[in-house]
Order: C-alpha cells, then sequence, then structure tokens
C-alpha cells in the first residue's frame, strides 16, 4: 500500500497520469488533424458552431456526471428535454395572445422549462430512492414515458412556436455578448459552477462518497437518499436549461426531439474520466468527452475521407480508445 | 385528444363486435403502420386515424383495428395479432422494412385475407392483391429536373439525405441520373436523417467547408428547416434556394406565399395510406374491381398550384 502510493505520487510529479492526459491528449489530437484537413476548421465561424451544438448535451452532460458519481444513472434526459421543449412551445403559444410577444413571455417559457426539468428530476428522484426501484429501470420508464408524451402533445407531427415569438426568442441561441454566443455562455458558467461544487463543496464530496459506498457513507453521516435525490433535481434542472437553449433554435420540438441525447451525455461523462460505477466524478473531464464527441461528427463533416455510412462507427472506434487509454495508464499506474 | 378518443372507440368497438357478430357479418380490416417517429410518419398516423374515424361512420358493417409499431419486430407481432385475435378479412400494412415483413405478410395473404401494401413494396412480388405505391425514384427525378430546370448554367450544390435505406439510395440515384449533363456538380453529400437537428448541423458544416453554395437539395421538408436555420445564421447569401420535399404545410405555405429560397416542393403524400384504407374499404363491400397498382406520383408544387396541397390542419 505505501509502496503504490510513492510510486504514484512520484510518476505524478513527473507527469500527470495517463487517466487525466488521456482525455486531453485525444482532445488535442482531434483538433489537430481537423486542422490540417481543412482550413476553416480553427475559423472562429466553425468554433462557434461546434461549441454552441455542443452546449445541449454538455450542459446535460454536467448534471449526469453528478448523478453517475452518486452511483446513479438517468436515460430519461433526452426525452425529457423533448418533453419540456414540447411544453414549453405550447405553454408559450397559449400564452401569447394574452401577453404578446416580449420578454415576459419568454420568461415565463424558461420558468416551465425550469420548473418542469426539477419537477422531472425530482419524480426519477423519488421513484430511485424513496421507492427503491433501480434507477436504470425508472429512468427506462420515464424515458418511453416523456417520448410518448411528447408525440401525443404533437399529434404526431411537429410542435412549432409562432412565427413571431420564434424572431423575437431567436437571439437565445444566435447572440451572445463580444462575439462569444449565448449557449457558449451558460454552458461555460455551468461547467464553472459544476466543477467548484463536485471539487470544492461538501455536496461533490457527499456525492462521491454516496457512489463509492453507500453504507459507509451513511454511517460518516451523509443523507444518501437526499444526496441522491438532489442530483437527480439538477440533473432535470440542467435539462430545463439545456432546452431553454435548444427551443430559440429551430423554435420547434417533435418526437426525434433529443434522441439519443441520454448516450451521448453518458459516453461524454465515461471519455471524460469519471467511473460508471460511481464514487470518482470530474465536471472537466465531461466537457472535454462532450467536445471529443462533437469534434468527431465536425471533422467528419469537413472531409471526405470516410463513408458517411461508417460516421457511428468511427464514433464508437474512439469512445472505446478514449477509455481504453484510461484503463490502460491506471493498470500500469 | 384523438388517440384517447381512438382507444375509446377500439374499446367499444370491441364491445359491440362480439355482439354485432351475432347480427350480420363484421369484417374486419387490420391497417399496420410505422410509428410517429419522424414528420412524414406523424403525417401517415393522423390521415391513417383520420381516415379510420370517417370510414367506421361510413361502412356501419366494417371494423378496423388500428397499430403502430416503432420498429419490424413490433409490426410482425402486431400483424400476428390481428390475425391471431381479430380474424380479419384485410390488411392494410405500410412495413416498416421489406424483407422482414415479407413472410408474415405472406402467412396473411395465404390465410385467405386480401392484403393491401402501401408506399414500401414487399420483396417477394405477387403476394399483395393491391399495391398502393408510393414513387421514390419520381421523387428524385421529379426534384432533379427543377434543379436543373432553375439552374440552366449549372452550379454547386450539396445534398442532405434522409436515414440510410432502399427510399433515400432509390431517391438520390433517380436525382443524380435527372441533373445527369445539367452542368450541376454535387460538392457534397451528407446524411441528415430527415432530422431538423441533424441536417441543421450537417448544413452548418458544409458552410465552413464550401465558400461558395449555389442551391441545397434537402430532400426532406423537415431537413429543409433545419437548413434554412443554418443558412440565416451564417448570413450566407451565395444560396440561391433549397429545395425539400414531401410537402409539409409550412413549406408548402412559403411556396404560396411566394419565398424565393423556398420556390418549390415535391410532393411524396403521407395521405397515400388513405388511399389505401379506403380502396381496401370499396374492395371489401363493393363489387368494384381495386386489385393491382396504384402508383402515387411525386408532383412538383410551384406557387401556381401550391393552394391545391395545403392542408392547413394536418399536422405535417
Amino acid at each position: 500500500m505505501t509502496s503504490e502510493t510513492t510510486n504514484s505520487k512520484q510518476s505524478g510529479r513527473a507527469l500527470p497520469s495517463m487517466s487525466v492526459l488521456g482525455p486531453i491528449l485525444a482532445l488535442v489530437l482531434l483538433v489537430v488533424v481537423g486542422a490540417l484537413l481543412n482550413p476553416n476548421f480553427l475559423g472562429a465561424a466553425n468554433i462557434t458552431n461546434v461549441l454552441a451544438r455542443s452546449a445541449f448535451i454538455g450542459i446535460i452532460a454536467v448534471g449526469m456526471t453528478f448523478v453517475i458519481t452518486a452511483g446513479g444513472l438517468d436515460l430519461s434526459v433526452g426525452s425529457m428535454a423533448a418533453f419540456i421543449a414540447g411544453l414549453m412551445i405550447l405553454v408559450m403559444n397559449a400564452a401569447l395572445p394574452s401577453m404578446g410577444v416580449g420578454v415576459p413571455i419568454i420568461l415565463l417559457g424558461m420558468l416551465v422549462a425550469i420548473v418542469a426539468g426539477i419537477l422531472a428530476g425530482l419524480l426519477n428522484g423519488f421513484l430511485i430512492t424513496t421507492v427503491g426501484i433501480e434507477a436504470f429501470i425508472v429512468t427506462l420508464g420515464t424515458m418511453g414515458i416523456y417520448r410518448s408524451l411528447v408525440t401525443w402533445l404533437a399529434d404526431g407531427g411537429t410542435l412549432s412556436l409562432d412565427f413571431g415569438l420564434r424572431t423575437f426568442y431567436r437571439p437565445v441561441y444566435f447572440d451572445g455578448i463580444l462575439g462569444i454566443s449565448w449557449p457558449i455562455i451558460v454552458f461555460a458558467l455551468v461547467v464553472i459552477i459544476g466543477e467548484i461544487v463536485m471539487s470544492r463543496a461538501r455536496f461533490g464530496r457527499h456525492c462521491a462518497a454516496t457512489g463509492s459506498n453507500e453504507h459507509v457513507a451513511h454511517y460518516s453521516n451523509v443523507n444518501v437518499n437526499r444526496t441522491r435525490l438532489i442530483t437527480y433535481a439538477l440533473l432535470g434542472l440542467l435539462v430545463g436549461v439545456a432546452t431553454i437553449m435548444y427551443v430559440p433554435r429551430l423554435g420547434s420540438a417533435s418526437s426525434s426531439t433529443g434522441v439519443l441525447w441520454e448516450l451521448e451525455a453518458i459516453a461524454a461523462v465515461i471519455i471524460g474520466g469519471t467511473v460508471l460505477k460511481g464514487g470518482f466524478g470530474r465536471v472537466w473531464g465531461t466537457v472535454i468527452g462532450v467536445l471529443i464527441l462533437s469534434l468527431i461528427d465536425n471533422i467528419l463533416n469537413l472531409t471526405d475521407l470516410v463513408s458517411p455510412y461508417l460516421n457511428g462507427a468511427i464514433q464508437g472506434v474512439i469512445i472505446i480508445l478514449a477509455v481504453i487509454l484510461q484503463r490502460e495508464a491506471k493498470a500500469k499506474g | 385528444m384523438s388517440y384517447m378518443k381512438n382507444i375509446l372507440a377500439g374499446a367499444a368497438a370491441i364491445a359491440l363486435g362480439a355482439s354485432a357478430a351475432y347480427a350480420q357479418d363484421t369484417k374486419v380490416i387490420g391497417v399496420s403502420i410505422p410509428a410517429a417517429t419522424h414528420g412524414w410518419a406523424g403525417g401517415m398516423n393522423y390521415h391513417a386515424q383520420e381516415t379510420v374515424e370517417r370510414l367506421e361512420e361510413v361502412y356501419p358493417q366494417l371494423d378496423f383495428v388500428l397499430a403502430t409499431a416503432s420498429d419490424a419486430g413490433k409490426q410482425v407481432n402486431d400483424i400476428e395479432d390481428m390475425v391471431a385475435t381479430r380474424n380479419i378479412s384485410a390488411l392494410v400494412v405500410l412495413p416498416f422494412e421489406s424483407d422482414p415483413l415479407t413472410p408474415p405478410v405472406q402467412a396473411v395473404a395465404d390465410s385467405g385475407a386480401w392484403v393491401t401494401v402501401v408506399d414500401r413494396g414487399l420483396s417477394v412480388e405477387g403476394i399483395e392483391d393491391l399495391y398502393v405505391a408510393g414513387d421514390n425514384a419520381g421523387f428524385g427525378t421529379v426534384s432533379g429536373e427543377y434543379m436543373a430546370s432553375k439552374m440552366p448554367d449549372g452550379g454547386k450544390i450539396v445534398v442532405l439525405r434522409g436515414i440510410p435505406t432502399t427510399i433515400d439510395n432509390m431517391r438520390v440515384e433517380g436525382f443524380e441520373k435527372a441533373i445527369e449533363g445539367s452542368g450541376i456538380e454535387i460538392i457534397g453529400m451528407e446524411h441528415g436523417n430527415w432530422n431538423r437537428d441533424d441536417s441543421f448541423n450537417v448544413m452548418q458544416d458544409f458552410l465552413s467547408k464550401y465558400d461558395q453554395i449555389d442551391a441545397v437539395w434537402a430532400s426532406d421538408d423537415d431537413m429543409a428547416v433545419g437548413v434554412l436555420a443554418a443558412i440565416d445564421a451564417a448570413g450566407r447569401d451565395d444560396v440561391q434556394f433549397v429545395l425539400g420535399g414531401a410537402g409539409m404545410k409550412e413549406m408548402i405555405k412559403r411556396v404560396m406565399d411566394g419565398d424565393s429560397m423556398i420556390p418549390a416542393d415535391v410532393t411524396y403524400p403521407p395521405s397515400m395510406i388513405a388511399t389505401a384504407i379506403e380502396m381496401t374499404a370499396v374492395g371489401l363491400t363493393s363489387n368494384a374491381p381495386v386489385a393491382g397498382t396504384f402508383t402515387i406520383g411525386s408532383v412538383l408544387v410551384t406557387q401556381e398550384n401550391a393552394e391545391q396541397f395545403y392542408y392547413p390542419d394536418s399536422p405535417f
């Protein structure tokens, strides 16, 4: 035990461990490849595009980092986002005749998204902690429920925001401060707060303790159930925030909104070095995971090297490689 | 709301069906279609439900059972259930995929029931009594011909494709054949999966990759929505127009209003399911012959004729 600790300390001084370096190296490699393949890759427009479109999954993935660190899992976030987007559009369209186009109606829509997100998260958390059903089963169930609900709300079609409202709301996705668009700013804020909470605040330590060993955490005076419940509510809140950024982009929601977002968010969390079994999580790693996933898509679109049929395969290979890189390093260390 | 109504109507029909069977010879028509997973399928579901509700009024001697499936396996189960528990006299099916659906539909045909196949054909010919076909190659051809006529001096275009399937391949082949020799060059082609978000991302990347794009064949109206948003956000004015397809009401409206970015649309009407159900009902209740193939052509919609294709009540 002692020798192992000294070993890792020595190697730590020489070079940060591979589990830290792995995802960063993969990201740098992707950026270099992208820059070599297409001169527009590092242009401001492309960087803005990639960061802004990463924001939805990114904001959700930060919440997912907490859930997974505390030993949970949430498969319902993609459907939840679609449902909240649909609900938001319905409420805003319904309020339009009485409120008119303006800031209040946008705030109403945002409030609906946040409240719906928190409630949906609390429902997942309640069923998992208080009722005591497996997280996988609960969220698989709510995943189906929210997906059906949005299809039902849209009558199988697409819910579209009133045209005037959409024009007014559009800047929330496309504009920003000093050329940095709002989704990127919100994403950055969520990440900074998330990172601080995870690594500095008591709540972050409670999450890690709960995910690492529930019983030990319980005897160490950590309220395990409450910690878990809060992680799901937090994730729900962040799904609401992501939806607020998503709706102004195309102004519509349908049953195909947010399909597979849950798996992308979980993949990003794991690529970033958070342990799927719980007990250890890092928010900045998740950000790198999210960026890796969107860059792969972006690079494949910018080049003609690979048949588009193979995009999914390449993503899969890179996800597995990124995780192997970390495991190898851990095994050796 | 109409879903709930349908369930209630279905439950009532089952209850009534049991007693009505003694009174008169009630025939049951099974309708099996893919679930509303994207805009076009949503429209198709709407028309199927609306037709079933209407025909139940028109033909008291007919009962309908409607099932939507989210994948081919579920659709096979649905059809087996219809045969086993509802004793259907006719099946109207829009196959999720041709190959896996062919044997179960053949079994239905062998049992003596009438079979109507819609849109996608089965892998073996001659199983169905009536085939209401959409014309995918024609869809591509009409789109290509319009592009060629709209760009007489040629130009550079990008193409967004749907979910990788035979349908998508047939459309693209038809399109490529139609623009041959017109001087139009396809500089980029990627899958937007008939999805607004995916096509938004793909179009953003096309705009980063190419400095000059003269036009876009979005090949679907949902994808056209994403493409237009991406062009708008990039503030590019080199793209002269976007050609979608299918006939979504918002897009038809823009054609009607003379929007220069959406000068035309090409139909691939989801209401073809209504044609199929209606003809099947006619076949079961009258002496009018309805066997054979009924091809629903893809029509070019321009400002002149757009009004005929505008259905404001449909969800699609």
